[in-house]
């Protein structure tokens, strides 16, 4: 496979995209000029404002198709690679087991407004995801599930009395950024209760958050759509109880 | 029309199946309102100062109301409510309302619990005080029936849009114009964290978090525009907003103050997913309930949030009882059906083989078990997964199910729900699609008959099975409130939530021998003074 591709529509390297969107102007000649002129700037050439239609008086949506002129170069492409190893129920209980001799204690929620437990279900509710079961059925993890709307004291309060290794946060639906600012309480709530070497790891995830953020937004690890209960279990076991044990224990807790 | 045979008949329900779910639904629901009955909170004694027109805010934003309850409180406790002390004290210095508050706030003020003629003095003035506020929603009625009738209502289901943009200025041209897009029903959706304030804020404003928040200036300045827009378009445009929280009671006095048309008020909701106590809910629900029943406000039940947590087919039947008991509880407090918009939503797996079957049959036993109540109907949100085309498709099965089964108040599906606040562009292509299958598919119903022993009317037979079973199983328990115990055990969205915890707890007061609140008074009499 080449290392750069373009779009395709019907045919390879036609470039083809569609988009729509809103421009702020009566529906009229000028409107479906206008529209040409956006997609010609976003690098369609040639566009085609197939669908214009007004909303209201001041208002027009377009669709456009067209064929793009950029090129995608796969080698430049930036993503979070998994840098941990892929355990199996069995290996992640062994583990726990032999190397924290004590089971690892997870807390999730979704916290905010956020009543859609269906993420943080997915990956500790015995029945899973994906035909993965979820951590709760991993006999070394005690899962405490606090379900939806948790507030961030509460999140906190629990872990302190469960002696949490792990704080697990699923944010699903968002409106205006609210994942991102709830995350950022998350972190800062979490920072100043707890001391940096006894501090629980935070993992966050949803659909949509950018699994680069992770540093920006205070927590140790973000999770995109699609992770599955392994893949989370593995990356716990990977920094709570590591094969070799890290030189600066940042997150282990003094036990 | 009226040849098609009722949904409860196309199901083949058996009407003492019907009766059995009702009847235990009333044996589970009784002892929670015997105890509500026996309860007052902070948030009800409020509401009733509110009623008598107590408003504002001193410098830090805290309510005279809050004010005013908390130093009562202090001094000689709310066991026998507010309105005694409070027209005692104003009685005994000659001030105002306003200005007691004030006062009080200052620390300038001595409460006691009045006895013999001065008690009977501060009786008398208080229920006058009141009165004035029942006075206003009941004018607030007239208005509305008045206006109803002179432009008609629109064909049901009503279509229902949110807007939320925390401002309630840049709210006000966005319900216009969603209203003039074809929106029937505006919900101001509350700024995030509104129902866990146990004060409600004041004056308009304009910075809210993922939403606007609940004021009485912000009902009064959306309800004025949509009374602009209605006349514009001869057509009355509703306003909904949120009786829930810690606040309800409140907030369903402003919603009758303001004529607000519907509130989202649940039995249960606070408590379950807002960790709010129990016993707080249960007395603020009724107090709210009563005022909403007087106002001609129509409720819409919460049980679509169940959905979002559990299972959709699994937890089908706890949908049915829970709607069971917020009927039961909405007529103990005076809502007569019209008013009593209980919530369902599609929400089953798409996945799923007949996915849409089961939909329908859960819809249908909605429509069968509530033939007078207008149906709240909601829309995908949990299996939305950010593939708007096919969230597009979902939303058009979904108003195709509300068509067919004649759903009464139907909240419109943005096929960008889970990836963005609603695009002007977003609502504009949802109500094509409402219009589009309304044009296409609004008569349907009459050539729609499940088979009498087919999948969709068995189901929905199961599932009123499983719901009484479910019924009986709380209502089995010995305790003195079985629904509390199942509750606290988690049967509802698999939230366990005990009597004894959960927030605003603090704010529940048992009452005393001699408790007055002419709130109370007027409402169960329908008085006017």
């Amino acid at each position: 496979m080449s290392d750069v591709v373009r779009p395709y529509g019907d045919t390879t390297g036609d470039g083809m995209v569609q988009l729509s969107f809103t421009l702020p102007i009566p529906h009229d000649k000028r409107a479906e000029g206008a529209a040409a002129q956006l997609a010609r700037k976003m690098g369609l050439d040639p566009a085609m404002v197939v669908h214009a239609k007004a909303m209201g008086p001041d208002f027009t949506f377009f669709v456009v198709y067209g064929a793009v002129s950029h090129l995608v170069d796969l080698r430049e492409v930036e993503v979070v690679e998994r840098d941990y190893p892929l355990l199996g129920p069995k290996e992640v209980n062994a583990a726990i087991k032999t190397r924290l001799r004590r089971p690892l204690v997870v807390v999730g929620g979704c916290i905010g407004t956020d009543a859609h437990t269906v993420g943080i279900d997915a990956i500790l509710n015995i029945k899973g995801f994906a035909g993965e079961k979820g951590l709760e059925y991993y006999a070394e993890i005690e899962v405490h599930n606090l379900g939806a709307q948790v507030s961030i004291p509460d999140l906190v309060e629990r872990s302190r009395q469960t002696r949490a290794d792990a704080v697990l946060v699923s944010q699903v639906v968002t409106q205006k950024d609210a994942h991102l600012h709830n995350t950022r309480e998350l972190s800062a709530a979490f920072r100043e209760a707890f001391p940096a070497s006894r501090r629980p790891l935070l993992v966050v995830g949803g659909p949509r958050f950018d699994e680069h953020q992770a540093t920006a937004l205070g927590v140790d690890r973000i999770f995109g759509k699609g992770t599955t209960p392994g893949e989370v279990a593995s990356y716990l076991v990977h920094r709570i109880a590591p094969a070799t044990p890290p030189a600066s224990p940042e997150h282990r807790r003094a036990s | 029309m009226s040849r098609i045979p009722t949904a409860a008949q196309q199901l083949a329900l058996d009407p003492a199946t019907v009766r059995r779910a009702r009847a235990l639904a009333r044996k589970v629901g009784g002892p929670v309102v015997r105890i509500a009955k026996a309860h007052t909170t902070v948030s009800v004694e409020r509401a009733t100062l509110r009623l008598a027109g107590l408003a504002g805010a001193d410098v830090e934003g805290i309510p005279w109301a809050n004010r005013l309850v908390d130093v009562v409180r202090d001094q000689v406790g709310l066991e026998h409510g507010v309105a005694l002390p409070v027209w005692d004290a104003m009685a005994r210095s000659g001030d105002d309302l306003t200005v007691l508050a004030q006062k009080a706030a200052a620390g300038s003020v001595t409460f006691r619990v009045p006895d013999a003629g001065a008690a009977r003095t501060a009786a008398r003035r208080a229920r006058s005080a009141v009165a004035q506020g029942f006075r206003r929603i009941d004018r607030n009625r007239r208005t509305r029936e008045k206006l109803i009738g002179r432009y008609g209502d629109p064909p049901t289901p009503w279509v229902y849009l949110i807007v939320a943009t925390g401002d309630i200025y840049e709210d006000i041209p966005q319900a216009q114009a969603a209203a003039r897009e074809g929106a029937d029903v505006i919900a101001v959706i509350r700024s995030t964290g509104q129902s866990l304030l146990d004060y409600v804020p004041e004056g308009a404003t304009r910075e809210g978090y993922a939403g606007t928040y609940a004021t009485q200036e912000n009902f009064r300045l959306m309800r004025a525009a949509l009374d602009d827009t209605s006349k514009e378009l001869r057509r009355y445009v509703r306003l909904t907003n949120y009786a829930s929280g810690l606040c309800m009671p409140e907030i369903a006095t402003l919603a009758g103050l303001e004529r607000l048309d519907m509130m989202l008020n649940d039995s249960m909701y606070g408590i379950l997913f807002r960790d709010i106590n129990p016993i707080r809910t249960f007395v603020d629900q009724r107090f709210s309930r009563a005022v909403h029943a007087r106002a001609g406000i129509i409720i819409n039940t919460g049980e679509d949030n169940y959905l979002t947590t559990a299972d959709a087919v699994e937890a089908a039947h706890t949908v049915t009882v829970s709607q069971l008991l917020n009927e039961y509880f909405a007529k103990e407090a005076g809502l007569a059906d019209w008013q009593l918009g209980l919530g369902h939503a599609f929400e089953v797996d798409p996945e799923l083989p007949d996915s849409f079957r089961l939909e329908l049959a859960h819809a249908l036993l909605a429509r069968a078990l509530f033939p007078d109540a207008p149906l709240k109907w909601m829309p995908p949100t949990k299996h939305m997964t950010g593939d708007v085309f096919r969230g597009y498709l979902l939303d058009a099965f979904f108003n195709l199910a509300g068509e067919l089964t004649g759903q009464g108040i139907l909240l419109v599906g943005m096929m960008t729900e889970a990836v963005v606040t609603p695009w002007l562009s977003d609502r504009d292509l949802a109500l094509q699609n409402v219009r589009y299958v309304r044009n296409a598919a609004g008569n349907l119903r009459e050539d729609f008959r499940p088979a009498p022993d087919g999948f969709i009317a068995t189901r929905a037979r199961a599932v009123l099975g499983e719901a009484v079973e479910l019924l009986e199983r709380i209502a089995a328990d010995r305790g003195n409130a079985p629904l509390l115990t199942a509750i606290g055990d988690g049967t509802f969205g698999l939230m366990k939530r005990p009597a004894d915890a959960g927030r605003g707890l603090d704010g529940v007061v048992r009452k005393a021998p001699g408790y007055l609140n002419p709130a109370l008074d007027l409402l169960a009499e329908g008085a006017t003074r």
